[in-house]
């Protein structure tokens, strides 16, 4: 099976890689990349821990082929903090809600949450909830999430004001 | 899992791709946003010896076909939520969208690759054939229209030969006093229906119903029009049909409905009855308000 060259950017950063096809876009991240905050929990689009950002848009990452990305912008977790570390919105709002204990589903909900509240800046409760429907998590349980988000939402809408 | 191995092909062009959907025959799948094939590869339920990505195709947006909207086949199913072009001339698939799946899922899938899974529980198959859609499709020997009602013909298996894709589908016009209402039920929000119903219904300036499309899904092999019903329902007085009834009517006769941990064949009829029952009455309170 003919292996594929790739050209794409990744938080910013141009890559070229020769890929075999059937890599999928969360596994190039990880081991082509070296970005492994990008999480894999179900491998099959489930589980939404693997959600990053093609040109912009909140995607699962084992849905779709590295090949796939070839030209595409990617950001993953690690590309939505500040340069220096600073933690963005969403990450410290879950920080200080209590929104993550293990952590594991943490970076597919940042996504998840980052691309929602860019397009929905001032969400109702249960848009909230229907926008976080697609990641899960088995541990902390949801109630910090939600609340975390509320709050990142409230955050953004005093900044705009 | 991983996926199996395959080659892959990424064609410039419609004909290139049916081309070579010709050359590779039975080996290949065609991949669009992938959402539900990359699941079946990864599990694997699938094992195809070559993928051909429709990425470059174009095939995307939706516009107006004289009264009729032409959706392309390749347009993502966060761009059908978001057309207002969609909203105005096909509420129903407008309003079935936001229940495809999550967001992160719509951001891939496609319209044209939803009808051609063709899997009996999703939501476009329902909505293309209560509204009487057609199917544009290309292979090599040309193209052809398949109407939505000839289109599904068993479990995931379409009309589609293995060298022909789906380039467009076409929502015909529905003018007059109409309405339009998708139900459905499921465990957890997002999820495969346990059983839906996508219903629209024309009402004449007389209260009686002049027209009108019932589908359902979930509830057997194929995504399933219930004709005997409408055919019942055609003439009859909006007031004088009760919603239950017409959910009743939608039911009986079904073969095949499914059956699993999630709900026996017996439940999902019942349900299905349900969600025909509410569906009707929306969608009979919108057209009796326009």
């Amino acid at each position: 099976m003919l292996d594929v060259e790739i050209r794409l950017r990744v938080n910013g950063s141009p890559r070229r890689h020769t890929v075999p096809p059937r890599l999928t876009l969360a596994d190039y991240l990880r081991e082509r990349c070296q970005l492994t905050g990008t999480h894999l929990g179900c491998e099959h689009g489930a589980c939404g821990a693997c959600t990053v950002l093609l040109d912009g848009a909140a995607v699962r990452a084992c849905l779709m082929f590295a090949v796939q990305a070839d030209g595409c912008e990617v950001t993953t977790v690690e590309g939505i903090a500040a340069p220096d570390g600073g933690l963005s919105r969403v990450q410290a709002a879950l920080q200080e809600h209590h929104g993550l204990q293990c952590g594991f589903c943490t970076p597919g909900f940042v996504i998840s949450a980052t691309a929602f509240l860019r397009d929905t800046p001032n969400p109702t409760e249960e848009q909230i909830r229907d926008a976080l429907s697609g990641n899960l998590c088995r541990c902390t349980g949801y109630q910090g999430i939600v609340k975390a988000v509320r709050a990142a939402a409230q955050a953004v809408a005093e900044q705009t004001r | 899992m991983k996926p199996p191995k395959f080659d892959y092909h990424a064609p410039a062009d419609i004909h290139q791709t049916v081309g070579l959907l010709a050359d590779l025959g039975e080996d290949a799948k065609v991949i669009a946003g992938g959402q539900s094939l990359v699941p079946l590869l990864a599990l694997r339920l699938s094992f195809p010896e070559h993928l051909v990505d429709l990425r470059h195709v174009g095939l995307r947006g939706a516009q107006a076909r004289g009264d009729a909207l032409w959706v392309g086949a390749c347009t993502t199913q966060a761009t059908i939520e978001r057309s207002a072009a969609v909203a105005a001339a096909v509420p129903l698939l407008a309003r079935a969208t936001p229940l495809i799946g999550h967001f992160q899922i719509r951001n891939r899938g496609t319209i044209g690759g939803s009808l051609a899974h063709a899997d009996a529980a999703a939501e476009y198959p329902a909505v293309a054939l209560a509204l009487g859609a057609e199917l544009e499709t290309l292979s090599p020997r040309g193209p052809r229209t398949i109407p939505a009602m000839s289109f599904f013909t068993g479990r995931w298996t379409t009309e589609l030969a293995t060298d022909e894709v789906v380039t467009g589908i076409v929502f015909p016009p529905w003018p007059g006093r109409c309405g339009f209402a998708i139900e459905e039920f499921a465990r957890r929000g997002h999820d495969f229906a346990l059983a839906g119903a996508a219903v629209a219904v024309e009402v004449a300036g007389g209260g009686s119903i002049e027209r009108c499309g019932i589908a359902l899904f979930g509830l057997g092999p194929v995504p399933l029009r219930a004709s005997a019903a409408e055919t019942a329902l055609i003439g009859s007085g909006v007031e004088d049909i009760a919603d239950d009834e017409v959910g009743r009517l939608a039911v009986a006769g079904l073969d095949g409905v499914p059956a699993d941990l999630h709900g026996s064949a017996g439940y999902r009829r019942q349900v299905g009855a349900v969600v025909v029952a509410r569906a009707w009455q929306r969608a009979v309170q919108e057209a009796r308000n326009a």
